[in-house]
């Protein structure tokens, strides 16, 4: 890798790779890999003492281009966030994002083969908890020789793996960033799992999770999923200004009103239609499993002071106030906790109307506040390394 | 002239665990931190003063004091502090339960609404006073509450609220203890020690 912390470029330079890691990955739920793949992208230099690195957390249905474009000239899905200049500065940091296992981007999954079967894991994909991504990113880690990581961020469920870092690996990191997160699901965040979960299972094509081997996919139902997931992760006044009852086709005032089509209908079929070319329906069932499964006080006594206890790090925690999905209050109890552990912690209450999805969006609050934040991480790093 | 801030450190111990409410720009917190190594969190609200606490690596919390105070545990801070906030708090009484609840000890500064200039104010100008300490026009003020320190050991001795120590703090004033001996004409700023 080229060594040079002073480059200062305005484009993000997209690194792409994939490792088979060899060393066994004990999962949870008592299954061994003894060998997986993680496809990952990297963006900015590693310094001299290797000591500038911050790992990406990606969410339920993220991957690993997070940054700058792909060959297809697609921008990653925090591009907004991470390049150079950006909050999570590249001319600083050297960043890495791998696709989770379980995923369907590269890495060993659900659509990847079994090598003892020879078919695809397809539904017989060993059950994850956020617990499994973490290890496996401590494997990654330990391949790029890196020994702490500056900063590690995540949002939403990418915030849970964060939390887990600094509680399970508390040498391993220096910051967490946890950004619309929650200490465990709420019910009726897991209704809404259980809701895209049935969608998908109810498609005739589903077989099962077998679909693969039937040469099929269950796009109705996946589709259906994830309108479902999509409009959780928005809030009413962000829909209402983007589309209120505006009409794509048909006329309300005429007779005829079974042509009349809205914009947020048409909307939502084409984001779900788009996501079930791209995604997984084993993936997406395993994986909303995991965010119900998560509670990060559970080997603790339930009590996630005594978790954070554990934890050697510092804090940022970011909520949106319109996110109802990961919202404020889950994201003041996170922060609650950090305080009672006597841990240092900032926590930011983000005005935004774009619900749970402002993770990912401009805004300028939210840039400046994750952008000062890492600026005194990389003041401390250079600072360390003079 | 003594400055606030100097009569703050003395009251409180070294190594501390300290709760600012209403942190500003973390000036306080980071000035008790390096003098005498406490572990402090200021509550703030404004969105550019808690952007500069993040700055300056503070652990802010953006909370509204206004909306209660419940999620801070009996006794889990060595000290409250609140400085030139009580005036501008829906209910300043409430807020000063909560803090002797949550600290073993407070410290509060207020400005002394007695005070010669704010009196003249009303009184030959017939204006509302606007001040250095209270320097907002009627209409756009945070500080509901005007009161002089008379009023607030009134309100300690109704709530059963005990003043361990106080200061007063009079500009120009201070350099002939006028603020000594008439504090509630000389001295614009109160730092109160309290205690349950």
């Amino acid at each position: 890798m080229a060594i040079d912390p002073h480059t200062n470029s305005i484009e993000t330079t997209v690194n792409k790779s994939t490792v088979t890691l060899e060393s066994p990955l004990n999962l949870a739920c008592g299954v061994v890999l003894a060998k997986y793949e993680l496809a990952f992208e990297t963006y900015g230099t590693l310094n001299h003492d290797r000591s500038n690195s911050i790992l990406i957390c990606h969410a339920l249905s993220g991957d690993q281009h997070a940054a700058g474009l792909d060959k297809n000239g697609k921008a990653g899905w925090w591009d907004h966030y991470i390049g150079p200049g950006k909050p999570i500065d590249t001319n600083h940091f050297f960043v890495v994002c791998p696709n989770n296992i379980g995923s369907c981007f590269g890495s060993t999954g659900p659509k990847t083969t079994n090598l003892d079967t020879g078919k695809p894991w397809g539904a017989n994909f060993p059950s994850l908890e956020v617990s499994d991504w973490v290890e496996s990113q401590k494997q990654l880690m330990d391949y790029l020789k890196i020994d702490c990581w500056s900063a590690v961020i995540g949002g939403s469920l990418g915030g849970m793996q964060a939390m887990h870092w600094a509680v399970a690996h508390p040498q391993k990191l220096k910051h967490a960033v946890v950004i619309a997160a929650a200490l465990k699901l709420s019910a009726q965040n897991i209704a809404f799992n259980e809701i895209a979960r049935r969608a998908i299972q109810s498609d005739i094509n589903f077989k099962q999770g077998n679909f693969l081997e039937h040469q099929t996919s269950p796009t109705k139902g996946l589709a259906l999923a994830r309108m479902i997931g999509h409009l959780t992760y928005l809030s009413d006044d962000a829909l209402g200004q983007k589309f209120g009852r505006l009409v794509r086709s048909g006329d309300l005032d005429s007779a005829e009103k079974e042509l009349v089509q809205f914009e947020v209908s048409s909307y939502l079929n084409y984001q779900g239609d788009k996501f079930a070319t791209r995604f997984d329906a084993n993936s997406y069932i395993l994986i909303t499993k995991m965010l119900d499964y998560f509670d990060l006080a559970q080997h603790y006594e339930d009590n996630p002071v005594e978790a954070f206890k554990q934890a050697q790090c510092k804090f940022l925690v970011v909520a949106f106030s319109s996110d109802w999905r990961f919202s404020p209050p889950c994201s003041e109890e996170i922060t609650d906790a950090i305080v009672s552990a006597d841990k240092d912690v900032a926590y930011l209450r983000i005005e935004s109307d774009q619900g749970h999805d402002a993770f990912l969006l401009p805004n300028e609050h939210y840039e400046k506040g994750l952008g000062q934040y890492l600026q005194r991480v990389a003041q401390a790093i250079s600072g360390a390394s003079l | 002239m003594i400055d606030a801030n100097r009569v703050i450190g003395h009251w409180i111990n070294p190594q501390s665990r300290i709760l600012d409410l209403g942190c500003g720009d973390g000036t306080l917190l980071r000035e008790l931190t390096n003098l005498h190594g406490i572990h402090g969190y200021g509550l703030e609200i404004d969105p550019e003063s808690i952007n500069q606490c993040v700055a300056n690596g503070i652990n802010v919390i953006q909370q509204d004091l206004n909306a209660g105070l419940a999620n801070f545990a009996d006794n889990s801070f060595d000290t409250v502090l609140m400085t030139q906030t009580l005036q501008t708090l829906r209910y300043p009484h409430l807020v000063l339960d909560e803090m002797l609840r949550i600290g073993r000890q407070c410290i509060v500064t207020f400005p002394n609404f007695g005070h010669w200039r704010t009196r003249g104010f009303l009184a030959f100008k017939g204006r509302m006073p606007v001040t250095k300490q209270l320097s907002y026009q009627w209409y756009d003020t945070p500080n509901i509450h005007f009161f002089t320190y008379k009023d607030f050991e009134a309100l300690c001795a109704e709530r059963e609220i005990s003043i361990v120590d106080r200061t007063f703090i009079g500009g120009r004033a201070s350099d002939l203890s006028l603020d000594k001996i008439w504090p509630n004409l000389f001295a614009h700023t109160a730092v109160y020690h309290l205690a349950r």
